[in-house]
């Protein structure tokens, strides 16, 4: 059996004495469309701040296409293909929408070398994917909720992961909208990129993902394919407290 | 982006702010002006050099006069020492006020926000009290420098140095423009904008800030180097004012942060006002001109003369369409 690309191995975080994260262990594999729930509180943007870097594991190993990166700066995990997006998307306010993916394809893609002409098509390419073309040149600040959330996952496109994770990209989105985000990250799965979907949609995280993984209180509580998920007994309490 | 033209204008208006010093130079007979004009242009660099990380990566920074009293030092002490000419003391200044910002940067830079503003004004008391006990460099009363003669084809000393902080301000202001439209610039802004985010899209947030402090430090300090020439004496309280550090920050945020064009409007119109009122009326209502206009601008115009500039441009352009 071949490595998994993500292989989160006993990782633990607490912050002061509240323990946010005890011995989570989970492995994604290359190609996978991994869902990740839990209530609010129960650690999953700890968790994937762990992975990307924003936050340091106390304890545990974090392994990425084989290669240890616990330790490693953000921009670091970035540059070696883990994307992500934020659950309140962070725009770089002061730049137009186009500017906004050309950051990380100057500082991750295209490093070192002048091309700056290509730099732009290829942003261009990417928003046409997206769906925000016509936004190019329109200031970020000036964005609508899902026009950010889409910019979110077209940025992150921009530093061509392999591994795409999305914090709640459809949270307050209308359903024809989420319908609209989903279909954007079935195409980005079909072009090869392993994405982890955080999400409190459930019907989206259970259309999406192949397999499921419920934390609750900084633990694993239930793993599985979507459809047992939603039948385990302990998701269950953990959701309605029963 | 900007065009290659866009380069060219640069250097050609560069070319001509020179030309006309010089033009000054040769034919100007009073001295006052270029003493008047001497700080104007010193406020020049130490605008454009504040605004590389206040301005772009959005790092205010208090410490100004910290890094221009220690330009002002080391040319002091090389005067002492060896008697090295003017020229040797701007480039030892700037490597030193390059290696302060550097290790100031390594201390404080992991600070945000605030933090990193009181941790600059830190600095400059740390560095007021070294040298207030410090007696080779004259210690709290201070040092007199005799001036050397002047050099050709100059016939003042205050003409050469005026001639001297103009051609800083051009490197100064190269050095910025270039920041800008770079990669480097880019990711300051992606910082200013936000960091984690920056981080998570691949930006090197903090080794970015270092080279903007090291840059900005190296300017300052480059700028304070020839106080000691210009005022023949140096003394602590006046090298480390605390002025240098409110105006530093003020002329860029009333030029307008986003554009290398901003700190240098900022400097030409507050310096300028400053010298007149301290002629005209007093030389401590100056320091008044620069609290009063910085509020008008931060309350009515945040983004600065260029903000106004651009905004009045967008207005034509909607009339004419």
């Amino acid at each position: 059996m071949t490595e998994p690309l993500l292989k989160v191995d006993a990782v633990s975080k607490s912050f002061g004495g509240f323990a946010a994260l005890s011995e989570v262990s989970i492995a994604v594999a290359q190609g996978e469309r991994f869902g990740l729930i839990g209530p609010n509180g129960s650690g999953k943007t700890t968790l994937i701040n762990c992975v990307s870097g924003a936050l340091r594991n106390d304890g545990g190993s974090i392994r990425f296409a084989g290669e240890e990166i616990s330790g490693l700066p953000a921009y670091q995990r970035t540059r070696r293909g883990i994307a992500r997006t934020f659950q309140i998307p962070r725009p770089f306010s002061s730049m137009p929408v186009i500017e906004n993916l050309i950051v990380p394809l100057e500082f991750v893609a295209h490093r070192g070398s002048l091309h700056t002409a290509d730099t732009r098509d290829e942003a261009m390419a990417i928003l046409e994917t997206i769906g925000l073309a016509d936004k190019a040149e329109t200031p970020s600040s000036r964005l609508s909720q899902v026009e950010l959330r889409k910019l979110e996952l077209a940025r992150a496109m921009a530093a061509r992961p392999r591994l795409l994770i999305s914090d709640e990209a459809m949270a307050g989105l209308a359903s024809n909208e989420v319908k609209e985000v989903l279909a954007i990250l079935f195409k980005l799965n079909e072009s090869g990129i392993t994405i982890i979907m955080i999400e409190h949609i459930m019907q989206a995280v259970m259309r999406f993902s192949q397999r499921v993984i419920c934390l609750d209180a900084g633990r694993i509580i239930c793993e599985g394919t979507p459809e047992s998920i939603v039948r385990n007994l302990d998701v269950q309490r953990a959701y309605l407290g029963a | 982006m900007r065009s290659r033209a866009g380069g060219y204008s640069f250097w050609i208006g560069a070319a001509a702010v020179l030309g006309v010093a010089a033009l000054a130079v040769a034919t100007v007979k009073n001295e006052y002006y270029f003493f008047a004009a001497y700080i104007v242009v010193q406020f020049v660099v130490l605008a454009t050099a504040w605004n590389i990380l206040g301005g772009y990566a959005g790092y205010v920074n208090f410490g100004t006069s910290a890094f221009f009293g220690v330009g002002a030092y080391i040319a002091v002490m090389l005067i002492k020492a060896t008697g090295m000419p003017l020229g040797v003391q701007i480039l030892a200044a700037a490597a030193v006020g390059g290696a302060l910002g550097f290790g100031v940067g390594l201390l404080t830079l992991r600070l945000r926000g605030i933090f990193f503003s009181i941790a600059t004004v830190a600095i400059t008391i740390i560095l007021e009290t070294t040298v207030i006990n410090w007696r080779y460099v004259g210690g709290a009363t201070g040092i007199q420098i005799l001036r050397p003669p002047v050099m050709e084809p100059f016939d003042s000393y205050t003409k050469m140095l005026l001639f001297v902080a103009v051609l800083l301000a051009i490197v100064a202001v190269a050095i910025a423009r270039y920041i800008e439209i770079s990669w480097l610039g880019r990711g300051l802004r992606a910082i200013r904008d936000n960091e984690e985010a920056a981080e998570c899209t691949g930006v090197p947030t903090l080794k970015l800030k270092l080279i903007a402090c090291t840059i900005s430090g190296a300017l300052m300090s480059a700028a304070g180097a020839p106080l000691a020439m210009y005022q023949s004496f140096v003394e602590p309280a006046s090298a480390f004012n605390l002025t240098y550090s409110v105006s530093a920050l003020a002329m860029p945020i009333i030029g307008g942060t986003s554009h290398w064009i901003g700190p240098v409007l900022g400097a030409v119109l507050l310096g300028t006002v400053q010298q007149v009122v301290t002629v005209t009326v007093s030389s401590e209502l100056n320091v008044l001109v620069v609290g009063v206009l910085l509020v008008l601008f931060v309350v009515a115009a945040p983004e600065g003369i260029v903000g106004l500039a651009r905004r009045f441009a967008a207005r034509l352009r909607k009339r004419e369409s």
